[in-house]
């Protein structure tokens, strides 16, 4: 028994809405109206089916200028791994220097998809902070090895 | 040890200014306040304008008080180091019946000694100030008119006040009164009468440790409660006198949208001065107040209505005003007595007790003058007053970073490199303005403590840059967790928990 | 001290700029920047959504920064940090603060304002009610929870549906808290549609559009708000109030151009924008100074920030190098129906010559429904008629999404003869 749903094409900024009719048993999608271009019937098809998202949150850091690193997943990951990754990076701790792309966490709940740092972050102590005041753009490198 | 010669009840201006003048002399004097900080009540949230005195009732305890308070102003401002500025006010009048009102003041003004009262023509008071509606006829001038910080004045006549000896207890409510049964011969009859005198104040101090601890014993305490004077009145034993809330709403413009030099007033009403344009201190334009009796002391909610009253009254004054300028708004309560007057008495049902209750507008004004009254009534009952030859009335202001040369600037930032670090952008406050603010003689412990005497958070942003740098200094400056910084006291933790616990 | 160039501000556009300045040959190129970092309000940014455009890459704030910080550490770009301007002449001299130097004086060849800009605070909503701790703005919220590592509360209603909203929205449910409602007062979102749908329906957080919050409860912290409906002029319907209790509201309401030192060092401002007028090549009405990213107007791609950036930095090393040609005639951009404000708002027609022009715009209201932007002439006579330069298809337009539209090289002898350009939305007959 075919089921409808309405869902909002997020794949450009039109956000058109779509009135899906699909298959509920192997979620492929039967007919669809409101969409503005082709891309709709795939973004929704892979909603119904399986949905992902890109995460982005912060974890602990010892010892760095700021007491967090924000990171974010390789790729996209099922929407029903989110929470799970997210109580998982809670028990993650680093140790400045943080170095962007560095992998924080491999094979995050499981998803296979690693869960990396989005930026630098020095090590620093309360001293070294007091005396920021002057230096090259790279003052941020202080700490943390390049390798582009 | 817990005796003391006058206990004073409440840190509002007048208190403060109180305990300044009896800080003078050789007296040991306890100031008491309820709140985490001075100036919190009706000395707060107010119009800050030094009144020239034309519109109280000759007669009345608020004409004259009005009129001393506002001489003692300059000189007293200059010791304090507070913003203060006598910039005259006009009484603008929009219809002919309103020039009439005009005479009447400028009459009523001088019967009660106010100098320099002139009417002046509508194109003189448009010319000083052009953005005065064309429909004003003409204007009163009461170059004795002006605006003062009055938290500012309250902080510093408490700084000064413990620089002079006194001791100030924050976070110290009177609950209640002991007392002393006094025999007493009446004069004119030689009759033997019962009598009551005051020798004592229960706090809440010390009830936390467990022991019922927290009495101050005295010989004189000092009403000087605001918006609670009647309770503590009623604690006495003194009834027959009501404070009831009035609520006053205000407006706070953007700095670089002022439009006046000097305050604008309309024609009063029976029950209220009206609804002015002013500038402050500090470079805004304030507009307000409205006036409404509420019954809960309590409620200093801003209201849609009341808001909307403001600027339709604002703008008959000054129509250019325009909402999108706004940058903060605010409400205050005006201890408003019941007899329509300050009650300013030494009791006779009860010994002990100096009663200054209903000090609303212009009560700010008329403080300082208050403030000698008291001294002058407790000489008059006995109290013996000896001079302190190492009285300092002096008290340096901090300094303002904002203000200073660029030299002056220079120099304080090799003193202290603290003061190299601008922590509120908008008002350009320092990092060394605040720390010093949390280790001054009457300390800032929370963030709106820092936001009354620095100016930090302020101005346009209204804190969105400057909060989360406050919280850190704060907790580094109290030995505390960020987590326990409060906006205004216990109960108002400005941040909840960590974050990936 | 000297500087070739000195740029005001250390986020996209102001590294932007430090870039593009050095790629163009100046020599000292030095940024100043209030926080202890580079990165301007990217570092707080978390999320993704950044370089699509300028690295092809779906990227988070932190690691666009990153790119722009790595780029402009190897050019030898100069940074004093936690530096804050106290004031800027009109001869370029840049007077600052910090910790360890004191008062700075520098003399810049030419200066780069990017400062970007702040939010709207509660004050000029003029929100009745008390006022408790744990009002906050999204912003503010972002950066207490992003960078400091603190809750600013457990049980938010979120007032704005702007993008910082929406996404504050998904970070504190991420963090365990409760978003109770986000309310917008216009009938439509502010904010992007994919926004909508990530951080509001993901997680059932119910979003009321034509609401607004009429009242706040709580003395020492907020304990409620009072929501109500708005009719088309914004004014609360009676009887539609509804209690929320909460315990922090969160403010997404517009974000406002920094013009603090701008204004100060006699640079015109835009009242429709809020910003410096600039011209084509980013110059301010003071000659050498210039204007990039969101101190300019608010933007909503941090990619075209970057791509002013550029462009006001190369115009800063040639006017610090001595390249610059001061244009001989300046055509005006004017903001005709239904366009809330243009930038830049002054043109060089020669400009056109060197390449086609980008303008940059929003609507007023918004048309779901193929509308056309339309660029004619005008000159001041009014006796010639003017001409259409350019007219652009769009399939709809949206106050919180930027529009662009390009002035071909083509048009350039029509817009010399003019005196103006009226850019307006027509909407499409049939």
């Amino acid at each position: 028994m075919a089921e409808r749903r309405g869902l909002i094409c997020i794949t450009c900024p039109m956000g058109c809405q779509l009135d899906v009719l699909f298959d509920p048993q192997t979620g492929r999608v039967l007919e669809i109206e409101g969409h503005g271009c082709k891309r709709a019937r795939s973004y929704a098809q892979k909603e119904l089916t399986n949905p992902t998202r890109m995460v982005t949150t912060t974890v602990r850091v010892r010892g760095g200028m700021w007491p967090l690193v924000p990171v974010h997943t390789a790729a996209p990951i099922a929407k029903s791994a989110i929470f799970p990754l997210l109580r998982e990076l809670r028990q993650v701790e680093v140790q400045a220097p943080v170095r962007c792309g560095q992998v924080i966490l491999a094979n995050g709940a499981g998803t296979g998809v690693d869960v990396l740092a989005s930026r630098d972050l020095p090590a620093m102590d309360i001293v070294s902070l007091r005396n920021i005041c002057v230096g090259r753009a790279n003052v941020l490198n202080r700490g943390a090895r390049r390798d582009r | 040890m817990d005796y003391y010669d006058v206990i004073i009840i409440g840190a509002g201006v007048v208190g403060c200014l109180t305990a300044r003048a009896l800080s003078r002399y050789r007296l040991r004097v306890l100031l008491l306040e309820k709140a985490s900080d001075v100036g919190t009540g009706a000395t707060k949230s107010n119009t800050a304008i030094v009144h020239a005195g034309y519109d109280p009732l000759p007669g009345t305890n608020k004409a004259r008080f009005n009129v001393l308070g506002n001489k003692i102003y300059p000189q007293l401002c200059a010791e304090l180091n507070v913003p203060y500025s006598r910039q005259g006010d006009y009484v603008v009048a929009l219809s002919q019946e309103e020039m009439r009102t005009l005479e009447e003041l400028r009459e009523r003004g001088q019967r009660n000694g106010v100098p320099g009262l002139e009417i002046v023509s509508s194109d003189q008071v448009r010319r000083a100030e052009p953005a005065l509606t064309p429909k004003a006829l003409g204007a009163l001038w009461a170059p004795t008119g002006g605006i003062v910080d009055p938290f500012l004045l309250t902080i510093a006549a408490a700084e000064n006040s413990v620089a002079n000896g006194v001791r100030l207890l924050l976070e110290t409510e009177a609950l209640g009164f002991v007392e002393e049964e006094t025999g007493e011969r009446e004069e004119e009859t030689s009759e033997r009468k019962e009598g009551r005198r005051i020798v004592g104040v229960h706090t809440n101090r010390g009830r936390r440790k467990g022991r019922k601890g927290g009495t101050f014993h005295c010989r004189w305490v000092v009403n000087c409660a605001g918006l609670h004077a009647d309770e503590v009145m009623a604690q006495v034993g003194l009834d027959g006198f009501t404070i009831r809330p009035r609520k006053a709403e205000y407006y706070v413009f953007d700095k670089a949208k002022s439009v006046v030099e000097t305050v604008l007033f309309p024609c009063p009403t029976p029950i209220s001065k009206g609804i002015l344009v002013t500038p402050t201190t500090h470079g805004n334009t304030l507009i307000g107040p409205n006036a409404h009796n509420i019954e809960d002391k309590g409620d200093r909610a801003v209201t849609a209505q009341g808001l909307a009253e403001v600027l339709r009254g604002a703008r008959k004054l000054v129509p250019s005003l325009e909402p999108r300028d706004v940058i903060a708004v605010f409400a205050g309560l005006r201890p408003s007595g019941s007899t329509g007057d300050f009650l300013m008495e030494v009791p006779r049902e009860v010994q002990g007790f100096v009663n200054l209750a209903g000090i609303e507008s212009p009560g700010l004004t008329a403080a300082p003058a208050i403030a000698q009254w008291v001294v002058e009534a407790l000489q008059d009952h006995g109290l013996e007053m000896e001079e302190k030859w190492e009285y300092n009335p002096i008290r340096p202001g901090p300094p303002r970073f904002s203000e200073l040369s660029r030299r002056e600037q220079a120099t304080l930032i090799e003193e202290d490199p603290r003061y190299g670090r601008i922590v509120c952008r908008c008002e350009m406050v320092t990092e060394g303005e605040i720390v010093r603010a949390i280790h001054a003689p009457v300390p800032a412990r929370t963030y709106d403590a820092i936001k009354r005497r620095t100016r930090c958070g302020t101005g346009r942003c209204q804190g969105g840059f400057d909060t989360p740098r406050a919280i850190k200094i704060l907790a580094r400056e109290l030995g505390i967790s960020p987590l326990e910084v409060t906006k205004k006291g216990p109960g108002s933790e400005l941040v909840k928990r960590c974050v990936a616990m | 001290m000297r500087r070739d160039v000195a740029v005001i501000g250390g986020g996209p556009a102001g590294l932007a700029a430090a870039i593009g300045a050095r790629e163009r040959g100046a020599h000292h190129v030095l940024v100043i920047e209030r926080a202890e970092e580079l990165g301007g309000i990217l570092p707080q940014c978390i999320h993704n959504g950044f370089g699509v455009e300028v690295f092809g890459e779906d990227l988070t704030g932190p690691t666009y920064a990153q790119r722009y910080i790595d780029r402009a550490s190897e050019l030898g770009v100069e940074a004093l940090l936690d530096t804050t301007v106290l004031e800027v002449s009109g001869w370029r001299r840049i007077t600052a603060t910090n910790r360890r130097n004191g008062i700075l004086e520098i003399e810049a060849g030419a200066i780069v304002l990017a400062m970007g800009c702040r939010e709207r605070p509660r004050g000029t909503l003029g929100i009745p009610g008390t006022r408790p701790a744990g009002v906050y703005t999204a912003g503010t919220a972002q950066r207490l929870v992003n960078m400091e590592g603190y809750m600013p509360g457990e049980r938010f209603v979120i007032l704005g549906s702007g993008d910082i909203g929406m996404i504050m929205a998904r970070r504190l449910t991420f963090e365990g808290a409760r978003v109770e409602r986000v309310l917008e007062i216009q009938p439509f979102l502010s904010g992007l549609m994919r926004n909508y749908v990530q951080c509001l329906q993901d997680f059932d957080i119910p979003l009321q559009l034509s609401h607004t919050v009429v009242d706040i409860r709580g003395d020492r912290r907020v304990e409620a708000v009072v929501a109500a409906e708005v009719d088309p002029n914004w004014q609360p319907i009676p009887g539609t109030e509804e209690l929320i209790p909460c315990d922090t509201l969160l403010l997404s309401v517009g974000l406002i151009p920094e013009n603090e030192v701008s204004r100060q060092a006699g640079v015109e401002l835009d009242g429709a924008t809020g910003g410096p007028y600039v011209d084509e090549r980013f110059q301010t009405s003071v000659p050498g100074i210039f204007a990039a990213g969101n101190v300019v107007h608010v933007y909503d791609l941090v990619d075209d920030v970057s791509h002013a950036g550029d462009i006001a930095g190369a115009s800063a090393a040639e006017f610090a190098l001595g390249r610059r040609e001061e244009p001989t005639r300046r055509v005006r951009l004017r903001a005709g129906e239904n366009i809330r404000y243009i930038a830049p708002q002054v043109l060089d027609p020669e400009g056109l010559r060197r390449g086609a022009q980008r303008l940059q715009m929003r609507v007023r209201r918004p048309i779901e429904a193929p509308v056309y932007l339309r660029v004619e002439t005008r000159r001041r006579n009014r006796r010639k008629k003017g001409e259409v330069l350019v007219r652009r298809g769009l399939r709809y337009v949206r106050p919180g999404e930027m529009v662009s539209l390009t002035l071909p090289e083509s048009v350039c002898s029509q817009v010399r003869e003019a005196d103006e350009l009226w850019v307006s939305v027509e909407e499409r007959g049939g």
